[in-house]
């Protein structure tokens, strides 16, 4: 659990945890359509490239942040052993068996699905692992805005989003105490049969409810209690603001986009 | 059971760029059947020092010994599954781990966990309800409307249903009212002296650690700073201002007393220490020796 680093924040002081929030979503977004127009061994080494670079910028520790994100190699793996059994014929068929087949180019879409993936979830995870979950949300809620005009409800939707990300560590705090507990009392977490696992969990599952719903009680009489109102129009506290090193990100992504536009199979 | 630290250090998410040392080479002994006091600022790794007692934290070095049981950074899980009953813990806000139906059901909880049968445990449990101070109109009840007071019991009932030698109780009459924190203190005190359990308490009611603790050990950023009885400990008023510990009101009052030439054979702690010792140096109204 305390490797699993997916999701969380690394507090550092680096180039890319200063960018702006709402340029890393940007950037990331884009990243993951880089990601799928390379198409052959050289674009996938210049992706490759960015994203290292990316991390090495980050001054996040490359073998940290490998051994993190191993966790979710099983994930992939599951999802490249399905490709390669079930992808439709083409090329050279190296096995066939009732309904599965294992075909050349099976072989080398699942090779690619797996760097693909790799490559999305290292970024993701790079992204996380340098953004605040409360700037996260400040730049999706900021990035919504034009939604406004279709009458959606962004205000409200960032505040629930930026509740919800400030409960997450709260909530894994207070399900790590409850857990501690029921293994004081006796409980093995993760030992036994699938019913014996699933049955373990209701400890844990009641206690963390009961308390997820009072806190959230706690929280809505807070908030009213200082006048909080859905509908209100409110200011920021904190202010986002594009920078230089912004502009430059872009920069250095367009001459990827390039390059990667001049590699690729047409 | 006795309990033997030996050079204990933990540090939390060991060997990533987050990790953070708690506990720093601590090394103490604790007698069977004895009454332990952890106090110390909050952050100081009291809370991280108790949970390596039932090896829900295993040191990162070090050794400890519980009774027969040697915990040391390889040490397996499945070898400490017997020493976490004879470990009884009852942790800060323990209400928030009751989660059954029923109270009975949720003291009976532990015990069956360590293999007891079901009417056994039921059995226990209506046992242990009264050993906490509630009546068995209470057993049929769900926990989750009873007073948060009520609710504290009943988790405790449910830690003591495991029959444990050691006691392990982290801050556990934090939140109660004044009443409910002299009955609790006095339930863990009986519990010491009739059955003989080992008491390791943490807290910061430094009345607690005068009344009722044969030894103390002071922590601060996760070093064990002293170890000794509370004479020991609440001796020396300049050290305790330095560490930011309170006395006790009782030896508050005594050094008061001290600065204005009262002599005392050995520092009060408790008000009865203190009343004792007043009430000799006054004689009695109708003592009449005058």
């Amino acid at each position: 659990m305390s490797n699993f680093i997916f999701g969380r924040y690394l507090p550092l002081d680096s180039v890319v945890h200063h960018l702006d929030p709402r340029n890393k979503l940007l950037l990331s977004f884009c990243y993951i359509i880089l990601v799928f127009m390379a198409n052959n061994p050289v674009s996938y080494l210049l992706i490759i490239a960015f994203t290292i670079g990316a991390i090495l910028a980050s001054k996040i520790s490359l073998g940290f942040f490998l051994k993190g994100i191993r966790p979710l190699l099983w994930l992939i793996v599951f999802t490249v052993v399905l490709q390669l059994l079930f992808s439709p014929a083409g090329g050279h068929v190296y096995l066939h068996w009732a309904f599965v087949n294992i075909t050349q180019f099976g072989l080398i879409n699942s090779g690619y699905i797996f760097i693909r993936f790799l490559l999305i979830i290292m970024m993701s995870t790079l992204l996380t692992l340098s953004t605040q979950p409360l700037d996260i949300a400040t730049g999706l809620a900021s990035l919504m805005k034009p939604l406004r005009w279709v009458k959606v409800p962004v205000d409200t939707l960032a505040m629930m989003l930026s509740i919800a990300l400030r409960f997450v560590p709260t909530l894994m705090d207070e399900a790590n105490k409850i857990m501690n507990a029921q293994r004081a009392r006796g409980v093995d977490f993760g030992e036994g049969g699938l019913l014996k696992q699933a049955k373990s969990l209701i400890p844990l599952m009641v206690p963390l409810f009961m308390s997820a719903f009072n806190r959230a009680e706690d929280l809505s009489t807070a908030m009213e209690a200082r006048g909080y109102q859905d509908s209100e129009h409110r200011s920021q506290y904190r202010i986002l603001t594009w920078q230089r090193r912004d502009t430059i990100t872009w920069i250095i992504f367009v001459v990827v986009l390039a390059a990667i536009l001049a590699t690729r199979r047409w | 059971m006795a309990i033997t630290f030996e050079h204990v250090s933990y540090t939390y998410q060991a060997g990533t760029p987050m990790a953070t040392p708690a506990v720093t080479d601590v090394s103490f002994q604790m007698p069977d059947h004895g009454y332990l006091a952890i106090i110390g600022h909050t952050g100081s790794g009291k809370s991280t020092l108790i949970q390596q007692l039932n090896a829900l934290l295993k040191p990162t070095s070090g050794q400890i010994t519980v009774g027969d049981f040697t915990i040391t950074p390889k040490t397996t899980n499945a070898a400490l599954k017997p020493l976490r009953q004879h470990v009884g813990m009852v942790f800060q806000f323990p209400e928030s781990q009751l989660f059954e139906e029923t109270v009975r059901q949720d003291i009976a909880f532990g015990p069956q966990n360590f293999g007891m049968g079901e009417t056994d445990a039921n059995k226990l449990a209506d046992a242990m309800l009264q050993t906490v101070g509630l009546d068995s109109s209470y057993a049929e009840r769900s926990p989750f409307e009873l007073s948060g007071g009520q609710m504290r019991r009943v988790a405790i009932a449910g830690v003591l249903a495991m029959r444990p030698k050691v006691l392990v109780l982290d801050e556990p009459t934090a939140g109660l009212d004044p009443q409910g924190r002299q009955e609790m203190m006095a339930l863990f005190d009986r519990l010491h002296r009739e059955q003989g359990l080992s008491v390791v308490l943490v807290t910061h009611q430094m009345e607690d650690v005068a009344q009722y603790a044969e030894q103390v050990a002071v922590m601060r950023a996760g070093k064990l700073v002293k170890f000794g009885t509370p004479h020991d400990v609440f001796r020396d008023a300049a050290w305790l201002q330095a560490n930011q510990l309170d006395m006790p009101r009782a030896a508050q009052f005594a050094q008061k007393l001290a600065a204005r030439g009262v002599t005392w054979q050995q520092l009060p702690l408790t008000a009865e220490q203190l009343a004792d010792q007043l009430a000799e140096r006054w004689p009695r109204e109708g003592d009449a020796h005058v």
